[in-house]
């Protein structure tokens, strides 16, 4: 028994089992006095104090006077400090032409990386003297091309979120690095001496190579240490598809903007998951709606919940998760593949037939997607079916796998716990995750890990995994800490930091480089001297690649090189799935506000409306409406699911184009530790979530309990009621008559309708917008970004129940059913709504006291410091932009949020309109850094705030009296329209209509 | 010629009672018979033919449209200046001078300027407010505001003589007759 | 020789309902000395401490609700977007309508030399005064920054800023200080002489300095009343036109905006209907208890109740024209949002507002055709509640149903009242009824010296004055 040197672990469980024994033998007084006795004994107390760490006695050194009054003199310096901001020692590099120093009030640019869900999104992070306060997407990034998503928007208030942990944990109790390194080391030397005999490491799997060989260099000191990562969002079933497929696991990415036609099975690749920004891109590249456009792509979703890919799907098929594979079969067996295949009904078989025509017709210039979500078999049969057509090499791409780990995440997490159940792990370090929450269910990976004699936890805050470990390190934020990320493609980008630490916080490669034996090594060593070596550069050459490196925000030459895979010989699908039982399924999702649950404490997030559903503040129960009038369920109702044993309760939300028979519920709520705002909000799905089956089960039982639970969503009314707000025609509809395609039944496309009135004259610029709601699929990523830029609170959910929220811009989502059709087949247009600024403001007329007034450029301007806030203004607004702080909403408090504040944007107080300005600070950046220039403001050179971040560049912002650009084109296209233009309003903000791309085939259904 | 004189500094007028407005106006007629031209008379309610047989008459009405005429002017004026002159801004693509919407403010101002003119002209006009006046120190007067009618003949009519006064108006059918006593 | 004041042998003039505008026997002494021994000599009846004490309770309501209001914000109210205005705005509107009955009385009933008007014209104006000063309590609170409403006044300012004068809310400013103050001008000269008379019945010296202060020194001298006729018929003719414009402005709040439901060109003319409809059910309802507790069925008779009812019966006809035309060009302007919003009234989240109004507006005061019913003090009482009631739902539908669904389906949403919203309803009834309470105690609640105008001596002119 290697352990029995190790003094706090076997001993002890021995000692309890012996006190038991004694116990157990005595009767009456006797009883109680051996207790007594008992208890006293050292090793009784040894146990004690391991089984209830709080209890521990902690030592106290005693204070002389003027040590105490020393020590109380720092600790106010101290506090002092806290209020500024450091930068921190190492030199980082700012990106583009800004100035070598601080020019105040002047903006610096740095490229960093944000990593989510195992790949990383190229990013630029505005610093304000120091304060990083927005995130903008990186050009030269392959994953971002300059956008981003909303995810990566918001961390920045994650960054200086106050609930972050302020400072090492030892029990519970607040102590020192030094305190927990001191323990740490004496563990680790023991450890040594036992080649790493019993210990382990769980780590949350970010795509990060130094951290990956560091892993590796942990065999030189531990040989026998063990390496776990988890991460509940994994490519598990991506992985066992390639396997399948190719007989080994290869990474794979795709170029949208290359495909013609394609097939997305159960795949969410424009809303979530690596390289989604990109792909989204691509895809909007694909098909442009303009006059004249030669073509446009057509993309089939089959999926069973309604996700933002499946609302820009041309052509799509609700189908329940366990029968994706089966259509899979159906497609390739209508290719000429030998696959036995189910039969479907009858529209799944005509949708089945058509797509693989059109994938048929457009050899190496279509497309198979299955999703992070569907079934190996279903990946298998996309690469399949990719490589028989030739679009392999051609619309997709094979590297190797972005983590080149032994096993898989589910099995590999399975193993750890085993080993603990072993008690093979003497000493765990959980570097980042919360596997004590996001743990398969079957594992009670809880349960298990409270029995590890020595267990520390990294993390950003004190979450369910810290409250279980001895020790708890704070972890410092992406944007405080050295570390290096790759991209979907292989590409890496190295992430610095723009501020110290602001909590004392350490990276995990930090703490890595401590349990390796190299002290107190700082990332930023560790970094460059994996990059020396992985270069092979050194001096004046190393210090050219690294400025480059940091200067560009990622590392030339680093994507992964594609391999060349082939189909195993040996590959049969065997027979086709049982067809799926009468019972009910459910699917698991990511949500798109906490993912995992990692964001359950930012606010942008949480009150950001949840794509498609818009609910805001929870998550719920998708349903399908014939799934819930059969189970007689309306919004709001909480039923309890039941499988396997396991139990759960959460409110439904019925959604149109969700698969009937279908229930789907995002994980990421129900957190227990995730502080003041994300504790206890939403139901935790990963109770029915096990390693086996992660993103579905079939069989869910789902009994009504009668409960009542208040579901918020920010639009309340689904349709369009025929007004012709958000404009749709069909592709060749347009083709054959642009004009008329797009004309409304009502109102008029007419900009400007005749008036009485002269109207103002508009010399020199004059500011407008044009959206393309052909290029939207309603991320959000608009939304989250003019928050950041614009200092905009959040109200919470009870607001947001009176109609209170604050956006800025926000995303109208509105159902249109072709007629005759059931619910399944509803399609969605997304329409995002900022200011329309128009030139006949109806709002300014109406204000008494002349606070909302015209700009000689045409912005609607409002003037907080004079508003009364009559609301006046907000009623008289047909667009019901303008947004009003019926509670001062702002927090003027809370100091660390007050660094992320823009400080070219004021902060509104209680009983002011605000409304969205077109980015006005960043109009008049640009105007005085052209008068600074001596030259005209170029087009293109005042990008708003949601026009930077969107994915698919649907949003144009420009001078409309320029002929020359970009909106002026714009606003010529034929189907061009103004929202409610009929009512005189000339609106600056415009549209492009919706253009859908449905197959001839399909269609008339 | 002395009389008047030594009655002028002992007296402030001689004032009448009487039951009934037709009483009064036959006392007035009756006074003015005897050469009084500078009488006054009280009554509980308005009464047209006292008046007129006193022969009042009142340009109340002239300062009324100079002041309504005045507001108008005011009205307008200001709104104007602050929207086209002092301080124009681009108000929802409306036209500077917007006179459409200037209307109902200078309606407003007209009829209150006109509103004041008339009260405060009235009370002016009338010498009021004036707490006290000589005719309140007459017990009987209380009943002005009841039901009785007073006619008064003031010191400073140039027939007045106290004595000769009073016998005339005690001719007329009064109730009572008094001297209202300097203050 | 006796020339004491006999009484009256002259036959009383009938009015033209057959019946009188005063009961007979009465002469100056007896109307004079009547009415102002209700406030001189009369013992304060139990009655009143208790009458007034409740509203007094009420206005603390009123107190607690603004604290909170400024306090807290305007968020302790149910308003948000889109339903920007709610009971605040709606009880403006409702009050400044029950002002007109007040003006329109004592104004427009005097050039049309209705006589009978004269017993009521005092306290409906007061009523007026009192209604105005309901109502004026709503549009300084409902605004986000309550301490900054002043910058609707146009006040020399070092900012060198105006009000923005094309806003129908600056208008309204206008427009309801002009009534205010008219209001209280037209009352308080209709007081002068009633003043004189309290001053001079008055016993003690005190309330004798008090009221002889108020006289101004009044004496009823010829030339005074000659001048303070001609000075209150033009104040007459003035409040005229202005009580009409006062709520005609007040419809411009919705008539200028664009939301449907609002944006009608019908309401200048059906505002003013209803005022005077809710108005005039309002003087019903509050002549009708005073009559009975003071004893002033000899003054106000039965003649003016049914008059009133008469009135109230035209308006409400033009009010339920009104309706009919909203109805009519929402369906004839072929305008899906003005379809909608008929629709959306008729059957959407509001629909009992609208049907309950047409049921309180329209059918209710169709009974008043019976002659029967106009007769029946106590179902006038009832009907003029009812009226009430309905007026108030009438802006309710007009300001809540037309904003919670507008143009753009996505951001439609309800309103509901918090109880804030009513706290602050609630207490203005106590601020109103409070001020009644004092009125009616400490003056004249008839005009005097119009009554004695009445009395038929050979003394007095027949035809009133004018």
């Amino acid at each position: 028994m290697t352990n029995a040197e190790s003094p706090r672990t076997a001993p002890d469980l021995r000692a309890i089992d012996a006190i038991r024994a004694e116990l157990s033998s005595a009767r009456g007084d006797d009883f109680w006095h051996r207790l007594e006795e008992l208890s006293a004994r050292p090793a009784f107390q040894d146990w004690l104090q391991q089984e209830f760490p709080s209890q521990a006695p902690r030592f106290v050194p005693a204070l002389e006077r003027r040590e105490f009054l020393r020590l109380m003199g720092a600790s106010l310096g101290v506090v002092g400090l806290a209020a500024c901001t450091r930068q921190p020692d190492e030199r980082i590099v700012p990106f583009a032409r800004a100035p070598e120093y601080v020019v105040p009030g002047q903006p610096r640019y740095f490229a960093s990386a944000l990593t989510l869900g195992g790949a990383a999104l190229g990013v630029l992070v505005e610093s304000h003297m120091g304060r990083p306060t927005k995130i903008e997407g990186n050009p030269d990034h392959p994953a971002s091309l300059g956008a981003t998503d909303a995810l990566a928007q918001a961390a920045i208030l994650s960054l200086y979120d106050p609930d972050r942990s302020h400072s090492c944990l030892r029990a519970g109790q607040i102590d020192t690095w030094s305190a927990f390194t001191g323990e740490l080391s004496g563990r680790l030397e023991r450890l040594a001496a036992l080649q790493g005999q019993g210990l382990s490491i769980l780590h949350a799997g970010e795509s990060s190579p130094t951290l990956a060989d560091q892993l590796a260099r942990l065999s030189t000191r531990f040989p026998r240490a063990r390496v776990h990562r988890w991460t509940p969002v994994h490519r598990d079933q991506e992985r066992a598809g390639a396997e399948l497929a190719f007989g080994r696991d290869v990474g794979t990415h795709y170029h949208l903007d290359r495909a013609e036609v394609v097939l997305a099975l159960e795949a969410d690749l424009l809303g979530s998951g690596p390289g989604a920004v990109r792909y989204a891109r691509d895809f909007a590249h694909g098909r442009l709606g303009r006059a004249g456009a030669a073509g446009m792509n057509r993309l089939y979703a089959v999926e069973s919940t309604l996700s933002l890919t499946g609302a820009m799907a041309d052509e799509r098929l609700a189908l329940r998760p366990s029968e994706v594979e089966g259509f899979a079969r159906r497609v390739a067996r209508e290719l000429g593949l030998a696959v036995e295949a189910p039969a479907l009904d009858a529209f799944a078989e005509r949708f089945a037939v058509a797509a693989a025509r059109a994938l048929d017709a457009r050899r190496g210039a279509g497309l198979v997607v299955a999703g992070r979500e569907a079934d190996p078999a279903v990946h298998a049969l996309a690469h399949t079916i990719n490589y028989e057509l030739g679009n392999t090499g051609a619309t997709l791409e094979h590297t190797d796998p972005l983590d080149d780990l032994a096993r898989p995440a589910a099995a590999d997490l399975r193993a750890l716990v085993e080993d603990v159940r072993a008690r093979r792990v003497d000493t765990l370090l959980v570097l980042g995750g919360n596997p004590a929450y996001d743990a398969p269910a079957e594992l009670d990976f809880a349960g298990a890990l409270a029995s590890v004699p020595f267990r520390v936890h990294l993390s950003a805050q004190v979450d369910e995994t810290s409250a279980l470990c001895h020790w708890h390190v704070p972890e410092a934020h992406a944007l405080e800490s050295w570390g290096d990320a790759r991209a979907h493609d292989g590409t890496v980008t190295i992430v610095q930091p723009l501020i110290a630490p602001l909590f004392g916080g350490k990276s995990a490669l930090e703490l890595l480089a401590f349990v390796l034996g190299e002290g107190e090594k700082s990332a930023y060593e560790t970094l460059r001297e994996r990059w020396r070596a992985k270069s092979g550069l050194a001096g004046a050459d190393f210090e050219r690649f690294w400025r480059e490196a940091l200067h560009d925000g990622v590392v030339a030459g680093t994507g992964a090189p594609g391999v060349e895979v082939h189909l195993r010989s040996s590959l049969d699908f065997g027979a086709s799935p049982a067809t799926a039982t009468g019972g009910l399924e459910l699917a698991l999702r990511p949500d798109a506000s906490t993912f995992d649950g990692r964001f359950a404490n930012n606010a942008w997030l949480q009150e950001l409306p949840r794509p498609i559903t818009r609910l805001v503040w929870d998550n719920a129960l998708l349903i399908g409406p014939r799934t819930a009038r059969e189970r007689e369920l309306e919004n709001g109702d909480v039923v309890e699911l039941a499988h396997e044993g396991r139990h759960l309760r959460a409110p439904v939300w019925v959604v149109p184009g969700q698969a009937e028979g279908t229930l789907t519920l995002h994980l990421g709520y129900g957190r227990r530790r995730a502080g003041a705002l994300g504790t206890g909000v939403g139901c935790d799905a990963y109770a029915l979530r096990t390693g086996e089956r992660p993103w579905f089960v079939t069989g869910v039982e789902l009994v009504r309990t009668g409960e009542r639970h208040e579901l918020v969503t920010v639009q309340k009314h689904p349709s369009q009621e025929h007004r012709s707000l958000a404009r749709v025609a069909t592709f060749d509809r347009f083709r054959a008559d642009p004009l008329g395609a797009t004309r409304p039944e009502h109102g008029t496309s007419e900009l400007a309708p005749p008036s009485l009135y002269p109207g103002f004259p508009y010399e020199g610029h004059a500011w407008g917008m044009v959206i393309d709601l052909n290029a939207c699929i309603g991320c959000n990523a608009c939304m989250i970004a003019c928050q950041a830029e614009n200092n905009i609170p959040v109200v919470g959910k009870g607001q947001v129940a009176n109609g209170r929220e604050m956006h800025w811009i926000r995303i109208d989502r509105y159902y249109e059913e072709p007629a005759g059709t059931v619910d399944e087949r509803v399609t969605v247009v997304h329409q995002p709504v900022p200011c329309m600024h128009c030139e006949n403001a109806p709002c300014e007329v109406v204000c008494p006291v002349g606070a909302t007034v015209h700009s000689s450029e045409g912005l609607n301007e409002m003037v907080y410091n004079r508003c009364v806030g009559t609301r006046y203004c907000s009623n008289n607004c047909p667009y019901k932009v303008r947004r009003f702080n019926f509670f001062p909403y702002a927090d003027f408090e809370t100091e660390s949020l007050k660094l992320q504040r823009n400080p070219d944007v004021t902060v509104r107080s209680r009983g002011v309109m605000e409304k969205c300005t077109y980015c006005v600070q960043r109009i008049n950046q640009a105007r005085i850094q052209a008068q600074k220039e001596e030259r005209p403001l170029r087009d293109g050179e005042i990008v708003s705030a949601c026009q930077a971040v969107c994915p698919t560049q649907a949003i144009v912002f420009g001078d409309v009296n320029d002929e020359a650009s970009a909106v002026a084109r714009l606003r010529k296209e034929p189907h061009h329209y103004g929202l409610l233009a009929e009512l005189g309003t000339r609106p600056r903000t415009t549209y492009l209509a919706k253009l859908r791309n449905p197959d001839a085939e399909l269609s008339g259904t | 010629m002395s009389a008047p004189h030594r009655h002028a500094h002992r007296c402030f007028g001689v004032l009448a009672q009487y039951t009934s407005g037709a009483e009064l106006l036959a006392a007035i007629e009756h006074g003015q018979r005897h050469g009084y031209t500078n009488m006054e008379a009280y009554t509980p309610l308005p009464m047209h033919e006292v008046s007129h047989a006193l022969g009042h008459e009142n340009d109340l009405p002239k300062y009324v449209l100079a002041g309504g005429l005045l507001g108008a002017t005011v009205g307008f004026g200001m709104q104007y200046y602050a929207a086209v002159i002092h301080y124009p801004l681009n108000v929802g693509g409306r036209p500077l001078n917007s006179w459409p919407s200037f209307i109902p403010i200078t309606f407003e101002l007209t009829i209150l300027f006109a509103s004041l003119t008339a009260v405060l002209g009235m009370l002016a006009l009338n010498g009021l407010p004036r707490p006290h006046h000589p005719v309140f120190s007459v017990p009987e007067f209380e009943q002005a505001s009841r039901d009785r009618f007073f006619l008064l003949v003031p010191h400073y009519d140039p027939r007045f003589d106290a004595d000769e006064s009073a016998r005339v108006l005690r001719a007329s059918g009064a109730l009572s007759v008094s001297e209202v006593p300097h203050p | 020789m006796s020339h004491a004041p006999q009484a009256p042998q002259a036959p009383q003039t009938p009015g033209p309902g057959g019946d009188k505008v005063i009961a007979p026997g009465h002469t100056l002494a007896t109307v004079s000395d009547k009415i102002t021994k209700i406030v001189l000599t009369r013992a304060t009846p139990r009655g009143w401490y208790l009458g007034f004490a409740g509203s007094f309770l009420l206005v603390m309501v009123l107190m607690v609700s603004i604290g909170k209001l400024l306090v807290s914000g305007i968020g302790v109210w149910g308003v948000n977007v889109p339903v920007g205005w709610g009971l605040a705005i709606i009880n403006m509107v409702w009050w400044i309508g029950i002002g007109h009955a007040g003006t329109l009385i004592s104004a427009i009933l005097l050039l049309f030399r209705q006589e009978w008007r004269t017993s009521i014209n005092r306290f409906a104006e007061a009523m007026t005064l009192f209604a105005v000063a309901c109502a004026v309590v709503f549009p300084s609170l409902h605004v986000g920054r309550p301490w900054l409403a002043y910058w609707l006044l146009p006040y020399p300012n070092t900012m060198s800023l105006f009000p923005q004068f094309r806003s129908p809310l600056e208008w309204d400013v206008f427009a309801i200080s002009t009534y205010g103050t008219v209001s209280a001008l037209f009352w308080y000269v209709g007081l002068i002489p009633d003043l004189a008379a309290l001053r001079d019945r008055a016993k003690s010296k005190p309330w004798k300095i008090a009221y002889g202060i108020l006289a101004m020194g009044w004496r009823g001298a010829a030339r005074h009343w000659e001048r303070y006729e001609t000075a209150y018929l033009l104040l007459a003719g003035l409040a005229t036109p202005l009580v009409i414009s006062v709520h005609t402005v007040v419809s411009f709040d919705f008539a200028v905006g664009n939301v449907p439901g609002w944006h009608a060109t019908i309401f200048p003319p059906y505002f003013v209907a209803g005022a005077i409809y809710s108005g005039f059910a309002m003087v019903l309802t509050l002549a009708i208890p005073l009559r009975k507790i003071y004893g002033l069925q000899d003054f106000i008779t039965l003649r003016h109740l049914q008059n009133m009812a008469k009135i109230v019966l035209a308006t409400g006809l033009i009010v339920a024209y009104g309706y009919a035309m909203e109805a009519f060009f929402a369906w004839y302007s072929a305008n899906p949002y003005e379809e909608s919003m008929l629709v959306n009234r008729m059957t959407g989240p509001y629909w009992w507002a609208y049907w309950t109004l047409l049921l309180c507006n329209v059918l209710t005061p169709q009974l008043l055709w019976s002659k029967k019913i106009r007769s029946s003090v106590v179902a006038l009482f009832v009907i003029a509640l009812v009226v009430n009631v309905g007026m108030w739902l009438e802006r309710f539908v007009i300001v809540v149903t037309s904003l919670s669904r507008d143009f753009l389906p996505s951001s439609w949403d309800t309103y509901t009242p918090t109880r804030w919203d009513w706290g602050l309803y609630i207490g203005t009834f106590g601020l109103f009824l409070s001020l009644l309470f004092l009125f009616i105690r400490f003056l004249p609640m008839i005009s005097i010296f119009e009554m004695r105008t009445l009395v038929p001596t050979e003394g007095g002119d027949e035809e009133g004055h004018g």
